[in-house]
């Protein structure tokens, strides 16, 4: 494979790990949206470039969709809930920048280490994809786990798909049912979580998660 | 032949799809209950045709095997008794006022949306195609689980959501290694994906891909069969949905997922270089039995209580298949069919029991056995059953999986004794205040359908005192099938 081809490749995946940290230290819920939006256009250009690199045209639907849907569609709409919400301003007490920084490079060195040492035979665009595709997943979890706010919840929810996408996309002729089918599936999630959004809303008057753990049923 | 045959597995997944569709516009309880529990006995019906036709030729995206038409049959009959519970027990739920027409139109499309999801998974030959199910599957469980929109069922549904969707996201990262792991053997496209493909070529896959990808299915699909570390979802799920729904996920969706791993598991099994699955499986399994049994003590709800004996069972039955070997085997199917059958009962009698005292809290409720014979027996016999007494089948299961375990790993067999017995304690324990002693709670008389927990606990019954032969050849076949 010409290597300027796989260069720009990899700069596409690298840059997506590189957003995925820079998630990981917003504390403000209209920031954060942002950086969604701009992790989901790094997606969509490294999947156009990849259906670009292996001459596979049924890639750059998956690109589209990643491009309009994730990087606009869900931002905007996000960004008129939380208005309404009137949580738009709030700033989120993350567990310290530091150490959650320190987490997320010792499991992107992680998934180095695994994904590379394991799929030392594979071709060797696939390789460093699923590399970075496993870090993106392992990042997207840790900012799951970091908040409280259930809307930030969603959006580590959401860039970690990103990352199952670019795995997808990454293996070689992967049948297009299944890209289509992932992002049918966030089309779905969000649905749900819109509507469990509006619910809790309703009910609680706030979407801070702590809140609704004060109802668990165990200590009635 | 192949008209037909072809008629029989499209008609389990079409009748509930088409029925979906109906059950979302058509208004009128009684009609639509009705509706669901017919459109529930047609898939039932098509199932049972499964066994007595030709089967199909695998596809590349469905396949009926001797393996899976054990997990429909299963899968399609207890859909249709929990429908029949459902319709009596949503009544009571429209009369006082906890759920609205509208409310009850979703329901039921959900249902049968559920049900379609389900059968779609076991008959699903294309490993993308499984996936797909069974996201779909955990989707319909999270809106129903948060239909009665309280602050519990909402933080339920909440928790269900976000833990069933990591679950998830880890069990497509799998795939897409099985996937990564296959292509270079079997070459691009779709082929690469298909089940009966994948174990042909399987022995030429790279080892340590698979390894990799085998530890992804397990912790997503293990989330979903509850499993210990990854539980926390199940008895919020369990305890604040409604009560079908409950029968329905303990006795159903966990063996779906149980099932997702098991397929997988055969694919490692075949080849000789990957690491052995049933270390990984028996490990987590004993960790849910002997953890669920200790949490058995603590719980103050019934629906709850129950929930955990549910992780507790699919910890006895991961371990049985961990352990693999054809007597362990047939000993985890056999506890399999024996627990959904008995959890799927205790469920219908809890659901009634909670409508009855209008409260699911343990202290709240008591002396059944003496206000409502009929209801206090029927969970007494359910809970003896699910403690693993005999004569009734859970006993016969339990047995053969301490029996075969005590053959070849005696170390194994103390831990799994061990928490067993705990287990045993705890529910006999909390039987004792619920069926016996004096009368507490609302003493009203239900409107219950008895029929489903009867019919339930009567096979549990006969199965504990007499399996016919050639159900015992069925699953010995199978058994030997697992490896």
């Amino acid at each position: 494979m010409n290597s300027l081809v796989f260069d720009i490749a990899h700069m596409f995946a690298g840059g997506l790990v590189l957003v995925s940290f820079m998630m990981l230290y917003q504390d403000r819920l209209y920031a954060l949206l942002n950086i969604y939006a701009l992790h989901a256009l790094v997606l969509a250009l490294a999947v156009a470039w990849r259906a670009y690199a292996v001459d596979a045209p049924h890639l750059y639907v998956t690109a589209a969709i990643a491009l309009v849907f994730k990087a606009i569609i869900i931002p905007v709409v996000l960004h008129h809930l939380i208005v309404r919400l009137g949580i738009h301003r709030e700033i989120e007490t993350v567990v310290g920048i530091g150490p959650t920084m320190l987490a997320g490079m010792g499991l992107v060195a992680l998934s180095m280490v695994v994904m590379l040492r394991v799929t030392a035979q594979a071709d060797p665009l696939a390789r460093k994809d699923l590399a970075f595709a496993l870090s993106i997943v392992l990042l997207g979890l840790l900012l799951m786990v970091t908040r409280r706010n259930a809307v930030s919840q969603v959006v580590g929810f959401m860039s970690l798909e990103n990352g199952l996408v670019l795995a997808a996309t990454g293996a070689k002729g992967m049948p297009l049912v299944v890209e289509i089918s992932v992002a049918f599936s966030i089309l779905i999630a969000f649905i749900v979580i819109g509507i469990f959004l509006f619910r809790i809303r309703e009910r609680f008057d706030t979407v801070d998660v702590q809140v609704l753990e004060r109802h668990r049923g165990e200590r009635r | 032949m192949s008209g037909f045959e072809f008629t029989a597995v499209s008609a389990i997944l079409l009748i509930p799809l088409a029925a979906a569709a109906l059950l979302a516009v058509l208004p009128g309880y009684q009609l639509t209950a009705r509706l669901n529990v017919i459109a529930a006995l047609l898939t039932f019906t098509a199932a049972v045709s499964l066994f007595f036709t030709e089967r199909p030729a695998a596809g590349s995206y469905l396949l009926v095997d001797d393996l899976n038409i054990v997990f429909i049959a299963l899968n399609t009959f207890v859909g249709f008794t929990a429908s029949v519970f459902s319709s009596s027990y949503i009544g009571h739920e429209l009369s006082t006022g906890r759920l609205t027409p509208d409310h009850l139109r979703f329901y039921h499309a959900m249902y049968q949306l559920l049900l379609f999801a389900m059968n779609l998974a076991l008959l699903a030959n294309n490993i993308g195609l499984m996936w797909v199910a069974i996201e779909i599957a955990t989707l319909t469980t999270v809106l129903m689980v948060g239909i009665y929109r309280t602050h519990e069922a909402l933080e339920a549904a909440w928790k269900y959501f976000i833990l069933g969707s990591v679950g998830i996201a880890l069990a497509l990262f799998g795939t897409i290694l099985v996937y990564v792991a296959a292509q270079p053997v079997i070459g691009e496209g779709l082929q690469a994906m298909v089940w009966t493909v994948l174990i042909q070529h399987v022995s030429r896959f790279d080892p340590s891909l698979l390894n990799l990808a085998f530890v992804f299915l397990l912790l997503g699909y293990g989330t979903k069969v509850g499993l210990a570390p990854l539980h926390a979802w199940l008895p919020d799920a369990h305890a604040e949905g409604p009560t079908p729904i409950s029968a329905v996920l303990s006795g159903l969706l966990l063996n779906v997922a149980l099932y997702a791993v098991l397929r997988f598991k055969l694919l490692l099994a075949a080849n000789a270089k990957a690491l052995a699955p049933g270390p990984l499986m028996v490990t987590m399994g004993l960790i849910s039995l002997v953890f669920a049994g200790f949490m058995l003590y603590r719980r103050r709800d019934i629906k709850r209580l129950f929930a955990y004996s549910s992780i507790e069972h699919m910890g006895i039955i991961t371990f049985a298949f961990g352990m693999g070997g054809p007597l362990a085997n047939f000993a985890g199917l056999l506890h399999m069919v024996m627990h959904s059958l008995t959890k799927s009962a205790i469920f219908y009698g809890v659901g009634h029991i909670a409508q009855i005292k209008g409260t699911q809290k343990i202290e709240d409720i008591g002396g059944l056995t003496e206000t409502h014979p009929w209801l206090g027996w029927a969970l007494v016999c359910g809970v003896v059953a699910i403690a693993g007494l005999p004569p009734l089948g859970i006993f016969m299961s339990e047995f053969l999986v301490v029996s075969s375990t005590f053959a070849r790993e005696p170390v194994l067999a103390l831990p799994l004794v061990f928490g067993l017995l705990v287990a045993l304690g705890a529910l006999l324990w909390r039987l004792n205040g619920l069926a016996f002693g004096r009368p507490r709670g609302a003493t009203g008389p239900g409107e219950a359908s008895y029929v489903p927990m009867y019919a339930h606990l009567a096979l549990v019954l006969t199965a504990g005192i007499y399996l016919p032969p050639p159900l015992v050849a069925w699953f010995q076949n199978v058994a030997g099938l697992l490896g």
